[in-house]
């Protein structure tokens, strides 16, 4: 499981200075600067420029900060990464990411500019979003295509309309894709985020959805408006009553190394090592809601 | 090659952007900058000195730049100017291609 | 020149104005004297009020060249009156007037016209963009005097201005003189700002578009100040005056900072039983009232009063027993104008108990908490609320330096950034509220407490919120905008900005 919570990523827009300068303030654990489907095809060489100037200059302080470029089969993708991978965005998200070959290209540029320009090897991170059927196909093989793929999302509406599916509030047309990804992403050991709720308004829908993916195992969910971060945070921040449990499943399993104990039990449940790592996955996302 | 006029405009007047316009024509000698800011009188110095920056860097001697601010960060101001340049000098005549 | 307790130089004297008292500190000024009284007079039986036209009332008032005349801002930017009263004595040819606003909009703009052309040589009170315009390029022969709605109202009754002719626009008056502004087509609901006028000046003139019979019931100002009343077609356009429903800010950052400022309110302590706050009309304050009031109703705390200007969120929380009181000053909204007609427990006050420091007592010390604006806030949390960077004076003063004296806890409530400019600096261009009455400022990117109160810091630390030192939210501004240039001044004196207890706590001067 990887270390950095990824909770929630809010989708900024690569062409609008305001959003640029301020994204770092709403509390969200990644921001995507996006130079996709935000950035008009006749903008997408100043919003280039735009976010290559905002990534050397502006303080994002702990959020992560990732790069949505152009998908490489368009005429703006190369040029996105051979410009922003200079400045050393945390990652890079990938859209309508198909295949193996798809990811191993990136990589191939990422570490070219890596070594050029003396960035650590790998440091810059892979996070593929899977929009069609092919792409899900294939997705076992995309998530173990590079050491550099941190996390994998996926794009309901692209990925809705490729499969000839209806679009939905409620969402049951996802239940596939959400599931194997899941699988791939748990077998890779990667970090799997939902897509957007577009309805801004809908703040219970909202939290609605997020319980459903929260209990699936999602790690986190991407956002397209500030007011949508604290609510995703509230469905992954642990309940007083979980956090007292884990701590205890932690104190049972240190006792029990000390004395060298073989089966653990607490409660009349046996304790063994899926319980412990849930325990502590619980802690960490308290820690990062400042419960504890 | 045909003396032409080039042309290029990047940014917005949205809050915080800042509109730059860029003029490249055979009689123009040096540079002509013109900044309209409601900051003009505690950042004029600063965002003229960025603006020159960015056309050193783009090894740009001769132009007539307009510039609308907004209340634009240097960040900003650096990118929408190179994205002007850039576009004037790759397409000749047209404004915003 | 003297440098007052704030650091900042006084002259000793100014032409035409007098003697000026530097600022001392925030209530170290003992108030000394009697109060200026207005002539006795006697009206016999019989004899009317009702004077046909304003230009027949003001010529019997005795208008003169060189007078001293008043208004109240109540009509908002929906004012007809300060435009009507200035056209009539400036054919009149009258000449050398020295208006006492409460405050002004831009529908009273014909000011300019008459400052150019003499008919105002001098303006007392407040200020907004256009005139703060003409007087920082060094229109006025003497420089604008800005008080606060408490210093304006201890100006005038302790005589340091003395108003020859009040002019008071009346929603509602009856033919005796009694006025309200809860009724008639231009109501407007408090009528706070203008009892002082009312009760000190010389002559009370009261303009009206709804005369009634004898008497008017409620009664906000009584028959005994009023000397004339007039009635007009109309003494101001309701859209102008009241709002529509305000509404709370949609900015996403400014949510961010309003959630904050609730977080201090509880940390401090102060949210229980008895609480009392102000906010202003602007949509971060909704959203702070807003917040706030939900917070109330989940704790089933019952607070004490609701204070200053009154919007239809104070409203809602008296009538959901929230608050037991509101103490409403000025009334920017319909539902605010119609509590103070029908709820008891919604009372009006005036701008003197309201804020005047040198009386037995005013509201804003019982305020528990005041959440207020900037334009600019230093690192010695001092607050300019009057100028802007380029050293433009563009606003008055308001509330301000009042509430943040009073309150238990004062909040400056603001983004790090207005567009490309700085609000947290190194050093403010104009001290309007000095940093001894200022507690603590909450940006987007963090909150710093003044580090005199080690109380509040304690409080705050236990309730786990980050603090920042503002020396370092005034790093953070510089590194995202680079440094500002200081305004370019002249030596010449534009602007006084007098403290509520008439002291004087800063200058502005001409802009270069």
């Amino acid at each position: 499981m990887n270390a950095k919570l990824r909770r929630s990523a809010l989708y900024v827009p690569g062409n609008d200075p305001s959003m640029i300068q301020n994204a770092g303030i709403f509390g969200s654990d990644c921001i995507v600067l996006d130079l996709e489907d935000a950035v008009s095809i006749e903008e997408k060489d100043s919003a280039r420029l735009l976010v290559r100037n905002a990534l050397k200059s502006i303080d994002y302080g702990d959020t992560e900060v990732i790069i949505r470029i152009n998908s490489l089969y368009t005429p703006f993708g190369r040029e996105d990464l051979e410009i922003i991978g200079r400045v050393h965005p945390d990652g890079i998200r990938l859209p309508k990411t198909e295949s193996a070959k798809d990811i191993k290209q990136v990589d191939r540029i990422l570490a070219q500019i890596e070594t050029e320009e003396g960035f650590e090897k790998n440091s810059i991170k892979i996070m593929p979003t899977i929009e069609s059927a092919v792409g899900l196909f294939n997705v076992f093989e995309i998530v173990k295509a590079s050491k550099r793929i941190t996390l994998i999302n996926f794009g309901a509406e692209d990925y809705t309309a490729d499969i000839g599916a209806e679009r939905t509030r409620e969402g049951k047309e996802l239940f596939q894709i959400r599931t194997r990804i899941l699988l791939a992403a748990r077998v890779a050991g990667i970090q799997i985020q939902d897509s957007v709720f577009s309805h801004v308004r809908d703040i219970e829908g909202l939290i609605k959805e997020t319980k459903f993916i929260k209990q699936l195992g999602f790690d986190g969910k991407s956002v397209i408006h500030p007011t949508q971060i604290e609510p995703v945070h509230q469905v992954f921040t642990p309940t007083r009553e979980e956090i007292i449990l884990a701590n205890r499943i932690i104190s049972a399993i240190e006792e029990a190394k000390k004395k060298k104990s073989g089966v653990i039990s607490l409660d009349g449940r046996m304790i063994d090592a899926p319980v412990v790592t849930k325990a502590k996955r619980i802690l960490k996302y308290a820690q990062a809601a400042g419960i504890i | 090659m045909k003396d032409q006029i080039k042309l290029g405009q990047a940014g917005t007047l949205e809050s915080s952007d800042v509109l730059v316009f860029v003029h490249f024509s055979p009689q123009q000698k040096g540079r002509k900058i013109e900044l309209e800011s409601p900051s003009e009188k505690c950042f004029g110095k600063i965002i003229i000195q960025q603006i020159e920056k960015t056309l050193d860097s783009l090894d740009i001697e001769n132009i007539y730049l307009k510039a609308q601010d907004r209340g634009a960060l240097d960040c900003t101001i650096c990118a929408r100017v190179e994205a002007a340049v850039n576009r004037a000098l790759k397409n000749k005549g047209e404004v915003g291609q | 020149m003297v440098v007052n307790r704030i650091g900042r130089e006084i002259p000793k004297n100014i032409q035409g104005i007098g003697k000026l008292k530097p600022y001392e500190g925030v209530f170290k000024k003992t108030a000394l004297g009697v109060k200026k009284a207005p002539k006795i007079t006697f009206q016999k039986r019989g004899e009317t009020k009702i004077i046909d036209s304003l230009k027949q009332a003001v010529i019997k008032a005795g208008v003169r060249n060189g007078m001293t005349i008043s208004f109240h801002h109540h009509l908002r930017n929906g004012d007809y009156v300060v435009e009507m009263v200035l056209d009539i004595l400036s054919d009149l040819g009258i000449r050398g007037l020295s208006i006492v606003p409460t405050a002004l909009f831009p529908v009273h703009q014909s000011i300019i016209k008459y400052i150019r052309q003499g008919v105002i040589t001098s303006i007392q009170g407040s200020v907004n963009g256009p005139i703060g315009e003409i007087s920082s390029r060094g229109v006025f022969d003497f420089p604008v005097v800005l008080r606060s709605h408490g210093g304006r109202a201890r100006a005038i009754e302790a005589g340091d201005v003395e108003v020859d002719i009040a002019f008071i626009a009346a929603p509602s008056a009856d033919t005796y003189g009694n006025l309200n502004g809860i009724d008639g087509p231009s109501a407007c609901g408090s009528l706070g700002y203008t009892m002082t006028d009312a009760m000190y000046a010389d002559k009370v003139i009261a303009i009206t578009d709804h005369l009634v019979d004898y008497p008017l019931s409620p009664i906000s100002i009584p028959q005994t100040y009023v000397d004339y009343v007039v009635k007009v077609e109309k003494i101001g356009d309701p859209k102008g005056i009241i709002s529509g429903t305000l509404e709370i800010t949609k900015n996403p950052l400014r949510l961010i900072i309003a959630k904050k400022v609730v977080e201090v309110i509880e940390a401090s302590g102060l949210l229980m039983d008895g609480f009392s706050f102000q906010a202003g009309a602007g949509g971060t304050s909704l959203a702070v009232a807003k917040f706030v009031g939900e917070k109330m109703e989940k704790k089933g705390i019952k607070g004490s009063f609701g204070s200053g200007g009154i919007t239809g969120y104070f409203v809602k929380m008296l009538e959901k027993k929230l608050f037991r009181t509101l103490l409403d000053v000025q009334s920017f909204d319909l539902e605010a104008v119609q509590s103070l007609k029908n709820n008891p427990n919604h009372l009006e006050m005036s701008a003197s108990f309201y804020a005047n420091p040198h009386n037995k007592g005013c509201a804003v010390n019982k305020l528990d908490t005041v959440i207020l604006g900037a334009t600019q806030i230093d690192k010695d949390f001092n607050v300019n609320v009057n100028t802007e960077s380029g050293g433009l004076l563009l606003h008055g003063i308001g509330g301000h330096m009042d509430t943040a004296a009073g309150a238990k806890l004062t909040i400056i409530a603001t983004p790090l950034l207005r567009g490309r400019m700085p609000i947290v600096v190194d050093k403010v261009i104009t001290v309007t509220t000095p940093g001894e009455t200022v507690d603590v400022l909450v940006t987007e990117r963090g909150i710093a407490v003044n580090p005199a109160r080690s109380d509040l810091i304690g409080k705050l630390k236990e309730a786990k919120l980050p603090i920042k030192d503002i020396r370092d939210l005034n790093k953070e501004a510089y590194n995202l905008t680079g440094i500002p240039e200081e305004p370019q001044f002249t030596d010449k004196i534009i602007g006084l900005v007098e403290y509520r207890d008439g002291t004087i706590i800063d200058v502005i001067r001409q802009v270069v």
